[in-house]
């Protein structure tokens, strides 16, 4: 199956080629600086972890990802913190070898799995996703990960599966706002209807620029689902459960009108509070004015034919 | 004294211009993290609901100590409010859209937080450009009514700030509770002067 992914990026748009091509060396150096990044395990040792992967039909190949410190130095991972840097240092205290993952529910053979064991049986791939946040930026991340779709397979989902719930780590020890019950109801989950989690688009990373995830962007294991708000891209997932009916997820169940279940990118329904017309790009200079935000995040062909005939006004 | 309180205003207008000097300084050395722009709107909405905070609170402080002459340094305040409002408003327009006039119009239709921005900026346009005395004088009585709406951009300026996070409300929190106490403060000292008029009226009628 060919598709035809993104349109041509104008050149205000394009982040800086050269931080681009010298990213391996900014990697390493940055890796040097911090000790950050320590590869686990299962990881091969020598470095860079996944130097020549194939870029699937799938991957944005004509788009200019982010420098990697503007990625790693802004997220939003609200168990250890509510502002976008202080997860950064935060976040290197998360155990995350060894790592499982369990997945059960409507499936022939409920398992757990060990990290290294998915990995291994998997395809990696770079998959280079434009992730535009519900707050109004974005950034194009050049993402290692494998289909979502493959992995389930894996484990036989029954045809009662309707619905696919992604759990993160619980780990109040280290996450403060878990331990503190703040703000949200914790352990961090997030649903995809079945057809959604087994669109190819939707992959689980375990990487990004070529070397394992940095603990504050999801590590060891998060989903990508690049057309819909990254909040539905849940980091460091412990369990995967296959279900009949729609889970309550966090965002939603916190405030049900601000965010919806399927929270595809749409330029058309704003929050009820801000605009969702347009997004500011990570990288992106003074005096640049802010990108067209597309719908479906610019990957309608792929996905639109998932939500015929359902009012997306409605289903937000 | 007369020297001592010019310095000391001359002081004051000076310290006024920190911020942006600071705020030039963390933009010419890259200071401002992954998302600059977004932080130049924060940085600068910030200071001027500081800004509003301490203009508000030169009645109270005046009220307190009795220390009279402390007007000059409320209308100081009051424009140094407006000229942070002023940057910020101008930020949004041309750093963050570069005039782009569809998307920003666009924008400001679908965003209810920007709209309270517009109603706080408009009431603090209104209080700056009547701080000529010729203005204040045309304006009598009416003045002091119309400087009244400062609480209201107040309110609007924090729930402007509110709107726009997605989940954490700590530091709006902490400026409404600002306001909060200078607003109760102000309450406080108007009843306490009706309660007091009250006891004098029957007293001067007998």
């Amino acid at each position: 199956m060919i598709i035809k992914t993104q349109k041509p990026i104008a050149t205000s748009e394009i982040t800086d080629s050269l931080v681009f091509k010298r990213r391996r060396q900014i990697i390493k150096s940055l890796l040097a600086i911090t000790g950050a990044g320590v590869a686990p395990a299962w990881a091969s040792e020598t470095k860079p972890l996944w130097d020549n992967l194939t870029q699937g039909d799938f991957s944005a190949h004509d788009l200019t990802p982010t420098p990697l410190e503007l990625i790693k130095n802004y997220t939003n991972y609200y168990e250890f913190a509510f502002n976008k840097e202080d997860s950064t240092d935060l976040a290197q205290h998360l155990a995350i070898d060894p790592w499982s993952v369990e997945i059960s529910g409507e499936v022939e053979k409920p398992v757990r799995l060990h990290l290294e064991d998915i990995v291994r049986q998997q395809t990696l791939e770079e998959r280079i996703y434009r992730f535009r946040c519900v707050e109004g930026w974005s950034m194009v991340v050049p993402w290692v990960g494998f289909s979502l779709a493959s992995l389930l397979k894996s484990v036989k989902p029954l045809s009662t599966a309707r619905f696919v719930k992604f759990t993160t780590v619980h780990q109040p020890t280290v996450m403060p706002n878990q331990r503190n019950n703040a703000m949200l109801t914790w352990p961090y989950t997030e649903a995809l209807r079945i057809d959604e989690a087994m669109h190819p688009l939707t992959i689980l990373a375990v990487g990004m620029y070529g070397d394992v995830l940095s603990k504050q962007n999801g590590a060891p294991l998060r989903l990508v689902v690049p057309w819909k708000y990254g909040f539905k891209s849940i980091k460091a997932i412990v369990k995967i459960e296959l279900l009949k009916t729609p889970p309550l997820t966090t965002w939603n169940q916190a405030t049900p009108h601000d965010y919806g279940f399927y929270a595809n990118v749409n330029p058309h329904v704003p929050h009820p509070r801000w605009s969702q017309n347009s997004e500011r790009q990570l990288g992106s200079h003074f005096f640049t004015p802010r990108r067209q935000t597309e719908l479906f995040n610019g990957y309608g062909e792929q996905v639109a034919s998932l939500y015929r005939d359902m009012d997306l006004r409605h289903f937000f | 004294m007369m020297a001592r309180i010019d310095k000391l205003w001359f002081t004051t207008l000076l310290a006024g211009l920190i911020p942006l000097v600071w705020l030039l300084f963390d933009i010419a050395f890259d200071q401002l993290g992954a998302n600059p722009i977004q932080a130049l709107h924060i940085r600068l909405g910030d200071w001027t609901l500081r800004f509003l905070c301490l203009t508000l609170a030169i009645t109270p402080v005046q009220t307190i100590t009795k220390w009279r002459g402390m007007t000059t340094y409320r209308q100081m305040l009051g424009l140094y409010t407006f000229f942070y409002a002023s940057l910020h408003l101008l930020s949004y327009l041309l750093v963050d859209h570069a005039f782009q006039w569809r998307m920003i119009g666009i924008d400001i239709i679908e965003s209810s937080y920007i709209w309270l921005g517009i109603v706080a900026y408009i009431i603090i346009f209104l209080l700056a450009i009547s701080t000529p005395k010729q203005v204040k004088k045309y304006l009598g009585k009416n003045w002091k009514k119309l400087h009244r709406f400062i609480y209201l951009a107040a309110g609007a300026g924090i729930l402007h700030y509110f709107w726009q996070l997605k989940g954490n409300l700590v530091e709006p929190l902490f400026y409404l509770i600002i306001i909060a106490l200078l607003l109760g403060f102000r309450g406080l000292v108007w009843f306490t002067n009706r309660q007091l008029s009250k006891m004098m009226i029957p007293k001067s009628r007998k």
